[in-house]
């Protein structure tokens, strides 16, 4: 089973990656960009075909590493 | 007294560290590799800085998760003096050590050179050989070292005397000209409830020698022996 995990910052966190990236792409004369915000994306492989437990698991995973609650949410996606 | 060194992978502070607690002390500081599980009985630890496992993940994400990094909360939470520095500082707050986060600098620039910073309190252990108020000349060298941390928590920084150190000019002005990266509230360093962890962007072992250009480093190391001895 794979599990896509996107990590990104939270709400009022100043994104200072995502605004250069927001100029640069203004710069190229994208001009509908309203707002970039940049993150990460993380695919793991993952054994057995419980998605519940992958579920449980893959949440610890992202509260104990993956991501840094202190400024990051995290979706996750199992398929 | 006796003082210890953490090294992880992709550290290279790891020998001006010891330099300035061998300076501080009188004696070696002993060097301890991350995979251990235990540490020497010492007075001080230090965590210093450089680039731990390539910065991968988040700056100090993985270093945290290191087996010596158990053996580190138990003595913080016995009330060992211990020092984050730049990265050190990163691994603390990964570790839940500290409160907050250190971002990417605000400028994205890495940022390398001697800053000012103002002495908000004299009451710590890493403190107490400044007066209050004094402005210090320490090398910065980072990229993240933008401090976050939400409002709650940085009203209780604040109102419990924990913001030790922030970035200012020299006549110590601390305003958004003078936020060098950042940082909410210009914050550069702040130490744990209990006051004996203090995790802090700037490097004070790199301000302990005339040849580095100045000694303003060495009050902190002075600081951490008196208040162990």
């Amino acid at each position: 089973m794979k599990a896509r995990v996107h990590v990104t910052l939270k709400n009022g966190v100043l994104d200072p990656q995502g605004k250069a990236v927001h100029h640069a792409l203004q710069g190229l004369g994208f001009d509908g960009v309203n707002d970039v915000r940049q993150g990460k994306f993380i695919e793991l492989e993952i054994d057995g075909a419980d998605t519940a437990k992958a579920k449980a698991e893959v949440t610890e995973m992202c509260e104990k590493l993956l991501a840094n609650t202190v400024i990051e949410d995290y979706t996750i996606e199992l398929a | 007294m006796k003082s210890a060194v953490i090294l992880f992978p992709g550290i290279n502070r790891e020998n001006d560290a010891i330099a300035a607690l061998k300076q501080a002390t009188g004696t070696q500081p002993t060097l301890v590799w991350h995979g251990e599980t235990e540490l020497p009985n010492v007075d001080i630890i230090m965590v210093p800085g450089g680039f731990s496992y390539g910065d991968y993940l988040r700056c100090g994400a993985m270093a945290a998760k290191s087996p010596i990094m158990r053996a580190v909360a138990e003595r913080a939470s016995q009330g060992v003096t211990i020092l984050g520095v730049c990265n050190g500082f990163q691994i603390l707050t990964e570790a839940g050590l500290l409160p907050g986060a250190l971002m990417r600098n605000a400028s994205l620039k890495f940022i390398c050179k001697n800053t000012h910073l103002k002495i908000e309190t004299t009451t710590t252990r890493f403190t107490n050989q400044y007066g209050k108020g004094d402005v210090v000349d320490y090398p910065v060298a980072h990229h993240d070292g933008n401090y976050f941390a939400d409002e709650d928590t940085l009203n209780r920084l604040e109102g419990e005397g924990r913001v030790v150190l922030r970035y200012c000019d020299a006549n110590g002005a601390v305003d958004t000209e003078t936020n060098l990266n950042g940082s909410q509230r210009n914050i550069a360093g702040i130490i744990n409830e209990a006051g004996n962890v203090l995790g802090m962007m700037p490097h004070p072992e790199n301000a302990i020698d005339p040849l580095h250009g100045g000694i303003d480093g060495r009050g902190l190391f002075k600081s951490m022996v008196e208040a162990v001895s």
